[in-house]
């Protein structure tokens, strides 16, 4: 399951949403990713998230199906806000279940990595008086790289 | 410009805004490949000559990501922008 959407969700319910997926789950990893208040800049109050519809959920499903092709995925869920979110939201999920932890917990952390260096979404951070568009990180290329 | 010889142009996030252009058409010509057009655009001068400087742009056509060297075909969607920032 993708969705881009611009309201919030709840995480819980996306946890229930994956232990009642199926038959031999084992175990479930997510990740929850938050609006933080220091990134390119100090005191950010705030980000602008832009996406390229289409294409993102297309390069979304392509990971699924990487991690699908190697790990024992038996059911994930992505969830990626657009649009304006203040500091404390939640931001991105991923979650992925699977019959053991090693494949939900790889599974997980490679979508969450990939997601950052190839998925067509742009952050721009909002201070008190200016904007920026964030600045793609060295360490996040080498993290999505490391799982080649 | 018949409208089944060209190919649709889109700009997004810093690229986007600096450009003060979403999107616009180009005709088709034979050859033309992604990288080719970005440095045509380029040369319109002023903010668009960033698309030819040290700044990476990314380039998907038809929403895969792909190398300068492709070639475009008419009814192709290029898309230009930053390296991308989610998660």
């Amino acid at each position: 399951m993708i969705s881009i959407q611009q309201e919030d969700f709840d995480p819980a319910r996306e946890y229930r949403a994956l232990r009642d997926s199926g038959s031999g789950i084992g175990a479930i990893a997510t990740f929850t990713g938050l609006v933080r208040d220091s990134g390119d800049l100090e005191g950010v109050t705030g980000l602008f998230l832009e996406h390229y519809p289409g294409m993102t959920e297309q390069v979304i499903q392509a990971l699924l199906n990487q991690a699908s092709e190697r790990w024992d995925v038996r059911a994930a869920r992505v969830i990626h806000r657009i649009g304006q979110l203040s500091l404390g939201e939640h931001i991105v999920f991923v979650g992925v279940c699977s019959a053991h932890r090693g494949d939900a917990f790889a599974a997980c952390e490679f979508i969450m990595d990939a997601l950052k260096t190839s998925a067509p979404f742009w952050k721009k951070e909002i201070t008190g008086d200016s904007e920026h568009w964030v600045e793609q990180k060295a360490a996040d290329l080498d993290r999505s790289q490391g799982w080649e | 410009m018949a409208s089944d010889n060209i190919i649709t142009v889109k700009f997004f996030a810093r690229l986007r805004e600096e450009l003060e252009t979403a999107s616009l058409d180009v005709e088709a010509q034979p050859g033309l490949t992604a990288g080719g057009l970005l440095r045509t655009l380029a040369g319109k001068g002023g903010q668009w000559a960033q698309l030819d400087s040290a700044q990476p742009v990314m380039i998907a056509v038809n929403q895969v990501m792909t190398k300068p060297e492709k070639e475009l075909q008419p009814g192709d969607e290029v898309a230009f922008f930053p390296p991308v920032t989610g998660g």
